[in-house]
């Protein structure tokens, strides 16, 4: 009896605060086993490469929000950079064309995905397998095996550079989220998107376009996926058709240790952001603590199902 | 072992995040005996009986089955201690025939773990139906294809098999006819005599007249007392039910009745419905009686959009539409309040205030298109006392809500959109007393303001009470239309059975 009344006070504290009481935790043990991770530039690194995880977690959190979930955005992020950087290899032209390359490939995919799921009814674990499989063999195709570089600075600089102190893909990321939070907290477009993935079919009944919706949760993420691809392009300096690969899986465990349900209509853009920070501390410190990079996988995965888990238990928990 | 009562629970307790459930509920269960659970929506039968059949665990209390303490902390464990629950929402696996459902997790073998028998789960479904009298259930039909009531005698042959001592049903008889309730209680009647005892938990009282043999009340998860059926009056029963007295069960009000606001003409679905046709007026209330699957419900489904329609006209204040999507209904100032409360019609994870937003986010949008929170928190506020909804705030999750509760926040959801039709479907299924006279009283109040309403009922005496005409439907048909001066119970049950004079 106790055991449990345990467990359900420790679930009810997680639930509130729990994702940042990891972060803490994970922040003050490395601080103390190490003493590279506590410094200006190990943090800004962390911040670096949490940013592009993190906006395909937008995009990720609104589709699990809405009740399914999008295996594509690391290939989108493989096809934007290879179609990108095609476009402007070779002269000194900006993120201009590339951005709009990369929002209508993020576009298409998005709708193909979002097209099979709501109106041709399939799975979405097949559906944006198929997807995610697709894209990135098209990229491979296209790239034909060879990186593409001869960018110019105005565009890599996107990607490395600062405004102050402030390295711009985080400024993108803040201006990404800030909009994204006010999608789903002000807009009946947001509201809506909790609805169909709490019930779709009382959405349907309450008079809610689900197909739209839902059409629109993998537009949005197709988009931010691509978004991500073209700034990671402009920071690695190259177009790379292998980019971005598990990046979903990533996000998705992020937005799961966040809070996020797998099972629809609940989270929020803190509680992912948090989750996406603690995966991104982890990696970091396993690399600081020179953990060697396959064991890093077994701890990627180990920490997936832990999270998926305690979505399980949640889950059950609200019910019971 | 007749002085040891089958089960004792004692001074039990249970705490949800924020919630006292329970408080010190105690309930005896004799061998043998019908024993009734009663009290209002949120009085906590339901959260008692998840307790001890395993679903949720105690905070406090014990639990004595046969003189032993009983561990509830595995829902097997209870399962093969004797004890089934047989719940309101079946979940039978509806793709599998009778005899397998029955035998599920249990299949005797040919040759142990490789090859099942299924020859003898054919004979010994036949068997157990032969003990139990079920006479019309085919044990190869497949479960999905069965009606509800027939589920619910697979469900109780189930727990028999299982040798269980003590069955408890939730709500048993609210999604069934009256004839497959008294086979049920002859079933009940013909058990209890082997020594097996029931729990009962249900809003009809002269139901629990009927069958049970003692009457335990609980309001507010605090436990009144446990009363001898022949002891108590029914008058009394539902005074300590919701400590106050129902004067009026139907306060039915005369409310001028308007123009024909809706008309529906010849309306089919292929192979459900045929040639539907009638007419609601501005003001009047226009029952639907009939038996569970003549097609009621799914008329509403049709008129709403959520169903094709293949042949019909409907027409709105003399103007033919077209409705192809719940949206466009609600253009028209259609609502609809459907009957499966957790299917169709909560969002269990969201909020309170979120489940009556959803279809009024035009109330609290300014011309930015972004949605005023201030004003959606106060509106949700008003919208919670209005309708007396038991929840703390707003953001409570409707999922930790009764059942009342939760029909109160979909009521309130609908009656924010200002309809000129609203459509209920089975407003008071599995409602108690004090609800139900509310839900009544609100209906009475929205004719007053002239809008048409539409009411699905399978309670005869709520039919009979609340409308104005009342249509009747046998299998996908309208087979009568009887004006409420000459609405009596036998006149609908013959139209209901397709019985043509």
């Amino acid at each position: 009896m106790k055991n449990k009344t345990l467990k359900e006070k420790l679930l009810n504290i997680y639930g509130k605060a729990g994702v940042l009481l990891i972060l803490l935790l994970m922040i003050i043990l490395l601080t103390i086993m190490t003493d590279t991770f506590m410094t200006y530039r190990n943090l800004i690194n962390i911040v670096r490469q949490v940013t592009f995880y993190a906006i395909v977690g937008y995009g990720a959190m609104v589709t699990l929000i809405g009740g399914d979930f999008d295996l594509s955005p690391g290939s989108v992020i493989g096809l934007t950079s290879i179609l990108s950087t095609m476009t402007i290899t070779g002269t000194d032209r900006g993120i201009g064309i590339p951005l709009l390359v990369a929002v209508a490939v993020g576009l298409a995919v998005g709708f193909v995905n979002g097209f099979l799921i709501a109106y041709c009814s399939m799975p979405a674990f097949i559906a944006t397998l198929g997807t995610q499989t697709l894209v990135r063999g098209l990229a491979l195709y296209i790239a034909n095996g060879k990186p593409i570089s001869n960018l110019s600075d105005k565009f890599t600089n996107i990607g490395g550079g600062t405004i102050g102190f402030l390295p711009i893909p985080v400024i993108i990321l803040v201006v990404l989220g800030v909009i994204t939070w006010y999608m789903m907290k002000y807009t009946r477009l947001g509201r809506h998107i909790y609805a169909i993935g709490g019930n779709a079919q009382a959405a349907i009944v309450s008079g809610v376009s689900a197909k739209r919706v839902k059409l629109f949760t993998y537009i949005f993420a197709g988009v931010m996926a691509a978004i991500s691809g073209v700034i990671l392009t402009a920071r690695v300096a190259s177009g790379n058709a292998a980019l971005g690969e598990t990046y979903e899986m990533k996000a998705i465990t992020g937005c799961v240790i966040g809070g996020v349900s797998l099972n629809g209509g609940v989270g929020s853009i803190y509680g992912m952001i948090c989750g996406i920070l603690v995966v991104g501390v982890l990696t970091n410190g396993m690399d600081l603590m020179n953990v060697s990079g396959y064991m890093q996988k077994v701890a990627e995965g180990i920490i997936m199902i832990i999270a998926v888990l305690l979505d399980v238990v949640r889950a059950k928990s609200a019910t019971g | 072992m007749s002085d040891t009562p089958l089960l004792q629970i004692e001074h039990i307790r249970k705490v949800f995040p924020g919630v006292v459930a329970l408080d010190d509920v105690s309930l005896t269960i004799k061998a043998g005996t019908v024993h009734a659970l009663m009290g209002e929506n949120g009085a906590g039968k339901s959260t008692l009986m998840k307790i001890l059949s395993g679903i949720y665990t105690k905070t406090e209390g014990s639990i004595k089955w046969q003189g032993a303490e009983l561990d509830t902390r595995s829902v097997t464990n209870v399962l093969h201690a004797g004890i089934t629950m047989i719940f309101q929402e079946l979940n039978p696996i509806s793709t599998m025939k009778v005899c397998e459902n029955i035998f599920v997790g249990r299949e005797p073998y040919k040759i142990k773990g490789i090859m099942i028998d299924h020859k003898k789960i054919i004979e010994d479904t036949r068997l157990l139906f032969k003990e139990l009298e079920i006479t019309d259930i085919n044990p190869n039909a497949l479960v999905g294809s069965l009606s509800t009531a027939k589920m619910q005698m697979i469900e109780i042959a189930k727990a028999i098999s299982y040798n269980s001592k003590l069955i408890i049903m939730d709500e048993p008889t609210s999604s069934i006819t009256d004839k497959e309730c008294q086979h049920l209680f002859k079933i009940v009647k013909k058990l209890k005599k082997k020594g097996i005892a029931f729990i009962f938990i249900t809003h009809k009282i002269d139901e629990v007249f009927q069958i049970s043999d003692e009457i335990t009340i609980m309001r507010d998860g605090n436990y009144i007392g446990t009363y001898g059926t022949k002891d108590i009056s029914q008058a009394e029963l539902v005074r300590l039910m919701v400590g106050r007295e129902i004067t009026n069960l139907f306060p039915k009000e005369e409310a001028v009745i308007g123009n024909v606001k809706l008309e529906v003409s010849g309306l089919s679905v292929e192979g459900l419905l045929h040639d539907i046709s009638f007419k609601v007026h501005k003001g009047e209330i226009l029952g639907f009686a009939g038996l569970i699957g003549a097609g009621r419900t799914e008329v509403m489904e049709t008129l709403f959009g959520i169903r094709k329609m293949d042949s019909g006209v409907v027409k709105v204040d003399g103007e033919a539409v077209n409705i192809k999507s719940p949206k466009e209904a609600m253009k028209y100032k259609i609502a609809f309040l459907t009957e499966d409360r957790r299917g169709s019609g909560c969002f269990l994870p969201l909020s309170v205030g979120d489940n009556i937003m959803v279809c009024n986010y035009d109330q609290v949008i300014n011309s930015f298109k972004k949605i005023n929170t201030v004003k959606e928190k106060k509106l949700c506020e008003e919208q919670i006392e209005k309708y007396a909804v038991k929840t703390q705030n707003t953001t409570q999750i409707i999922g930790n809500l009764s059942g009342g509760n939760q029909q109160k926040v979909l009521i309130s959801r609908w009656l924010m959109t200002e309809p000129d039709i609203i459509i209920l479907d089975e407003p008071t299924r599995g409602i108690d007393v004090g609800s139900k006279s509310e839900i009544h009283k609100m209906i009475s109040r929205l004719v007053g303001r002239g809008v048409a309403v539409i009411m699905i009922s399978s309670e005869l005496p709520e039919v009979i009470g609340m409308s104005d005409r009342i249509i009747v439907m046998y299998e996908g048909r309208i087979t009568g239309e009887v004006m409420r001066s000459e609405a009596t119970q036998e006149k609908i049950m013959r139209y209901a059975s397709g019985i043509i004079e």
